[in-house]
């Protein structure tokens, strides 16, 4: 396993407008780590994970400065294929948004989209329903509606579907906060499993998920990143004030 | 005094009496022209072609040509709406252009039909005559086409707004383009709403007489190949024919209901279609 970094943001700034959003942020991300990035509702939290695969492109009067290396290359360069990039980095969200097509047609979308062969596909939605730990309750129904499944087994088969175009980064923007504690444990193992094979960042309100599942814990506050360290040292022994207050339930 | 009791049961009655009055009407014309019209109807008048100028035999070149011209009208009007619905939706931010573009959209619905009639007779009929050979399949399907434009627009854009942007957002994700979204996700989606925007435009195509009165022929007439450029009869111009020229009410009468019924059956298989499309799309 190599610990590397991943991702590398450099001094990021972003624009609603008006509203300042982003300040400065700088941070690291390491090669098959769990990096959660955890703070108050409106920190901007799940902004900045949206910077990663810019998918703030689609959102209106959005202006971001700075730069965010995947693997050494700026994404935010002029001839940046975004296509190909989101190819690269995968989003689960935060309310499960499967298709309204059967289960093997949403984990297929995204193969058929990049041109995998009819021959192909039937084992990449295999594997991929597998690495989502989803297979064994769904390999008997896969015609079946998307939408018949539970709230967890969508949110599972949405991890498929970003599975299945073989990203190297996947972005969960709170995953669970949609789900039942069952459902919630099941994708928290998920994660430990994923990150075997892939780079992941995950956006939460709860701190408790956060400590569980990471590696490296990042706090923001009103747009800047206060604090950045190792999940553990973060949790047991903050050096800001804020992340302290935070971390203790003073505020938030 | 009236206590407030009394006046919630004085009005419930208000209420119930203009409802029961609605379908009271809908069934006094329905029932009418069903009474007056099963007279007449049989299967040699709706498969034969008329004699003695549309005094006795069948009727069937009106129900061919309404079928031709409404399918002229519906294949310009439904690619040409529809595209300009997506546009509308997906491609446009709310701009002075896009409410000039729904504005048109809106007072073309608000054109009365005659005025289609008389613009239609003008483009198709006077300056592009030696392209459409004048009132042709071709001129009057255009005309009933451009009428029914805004209806298919509506009802493609009310579908088109009801896909979830989670929905997109997952595509676009996943590394899709805008087309393939576009093309995968959100039509798929509103198809069921494309096709009640057809439906709606086929019976108004089908019913309408004014923009065509000056299109058709009122003789017997047999579209001959190829058909987009041959005359036609419709439904609605010979119902106004033999009724303005007194040749003969009753089959006038019979004309309106085989009318009615196309457009209820197309209308009713509509809806069993959407349901079925729904329950297969949208779970």
């Amino acid at each position: 396993m190599d610990d590397g970094n991943e991702i590398e943001i450099r001094d990021l700034n972003l624009w609603y407008g008006d509203n300042h959003a982003l300040k400065d942020v700088n941070l690291d991300i390491r090669k098959n780590r769990i990096t959660a990035l955890i703070g108050p509702s409106g920190c901007g939290k799940s902004t900045f994970l949206r910077c990663i695969n810019r998918m703030n492109d689609l959102i209106e009067g959005v202006k971001i400065k700075g730069e965010v290396l995947l693997n050494g290359e700026n994404i935010y360069k002029k001839d940046v294929d975004v296509v190909a990039l989101r190819k690269r980095i995968g989003q689960v969200f935060q309310k499960p948004n499967p298709f309204p097509m059967s289960i093997y047609d949403n984990v297929a979308y995204g193969p058929r989209i990049h041109g995998v062969g009819k021959k192909e596909l039937d084992g990449v939605v295999e594997k991929s329903l597998k690495d989502a730990a989803l297979w064994r309750e769904v390999s008997d129904r896969l015609e079946g509606a998307a939408l018949d499944l539970s709230g967890g087994q969508q949110q599972r088969l949405c991890i498929a579907r970003a599975l299945a175009i073989r990203p190297d980064v996947i972005l969960f923007d709170e995953p669970c906060s949609a789900l039942d504690p069952i459902s919630t444990h099941k994708i928290e193992d998920l994660l430990q499993e994923l990150k075997k094979k892939y780079t992941i960042v995950i956006v939460t309100h709860n701190m408790q998920q956060a400590a569980r599942v990471s590696d490296y814990t990042g706090f923001f506050l009103l747009g800047e990143m206060i604090e950045f360290n190792r999940t553990r040292v973060l949790f047991e022994n903050p050096e800001m004030e804020q992340t302290e207050d935070y971390i203790t339930g003073r505020f938030g | 005094m009236i206590n407030s009791k009394t006046s919630d049961k004085v009005m419930k009655g208000v209420f119930w009496f203009s409802a029961l009055l609605i379908i009271s009407i809908l069934f006094l014309i329905l029932g009418y022209v069903f009474v007056e019209g099963i007279r007449v109807v049989n299967l040699s008048f709706i498969s034969d072609m008329p004699k003695n100028n549309w005094r006795e035999g069948g009727i069937y070149p009106a129900i061919v040509g309404t079928f031709y011209l409404v399918a002229v009208a519906l294949l310009f009007a439904v690619p040409l709406g529809v595209l300009t619905a997506i546009y509308l939706v997906e491609f446009r931010k709310e701009d002075n252009l896009t409410s000039i573009i729904r504005i048109s959209v809106d007072s073309l619905n608000a054109v009365p039909s005659i005025v289609f009639g008389l613009f239609g007779l003008s483009l198709f009929f006077y300056y592009l005559k030696d392209f459409t050979g004048g009132p042709t399949i071709f001129s009057g399907g255009l005309t009933l086409g451009f009428m029914i434009l805004p209806t298919v627009i509506r009802t493609a854009e009310v579908a088109l707004r009801t896909v979830p942007l989670s929905e997109k957002l997952g595509s676009y994700a996943l590394g899709a383009t805008k087309l393939q979204t576009i093309s995968r996700i959100v039509i798929p989606s509103s198809i069921p709403g494309i096709i009640t925007g057809v439906i709606l435009g086929f019976g108004r195509a089908a019913g309408e007489t004014a923009p065509i009165i000056f299109m058709v022929a009122l003789n017997p007439t047999m579209p001959e190949f190829p058909y987009l450029f041959s005359q036609c009869n419709a439904l609605t111009t010979q119902i106004y024919y033999l009724t303005s020229e007194a040749i003969s009410i009753e089959r006038a009468f019979g004309m309106a209901f085989v009318l009615i019924s196309i457009i209820l059956i197309s209308n009713y298989s509509a809806r069993l279609i959407n349901k079925y499309l729904a329950r297969n799309i949208r779970r």
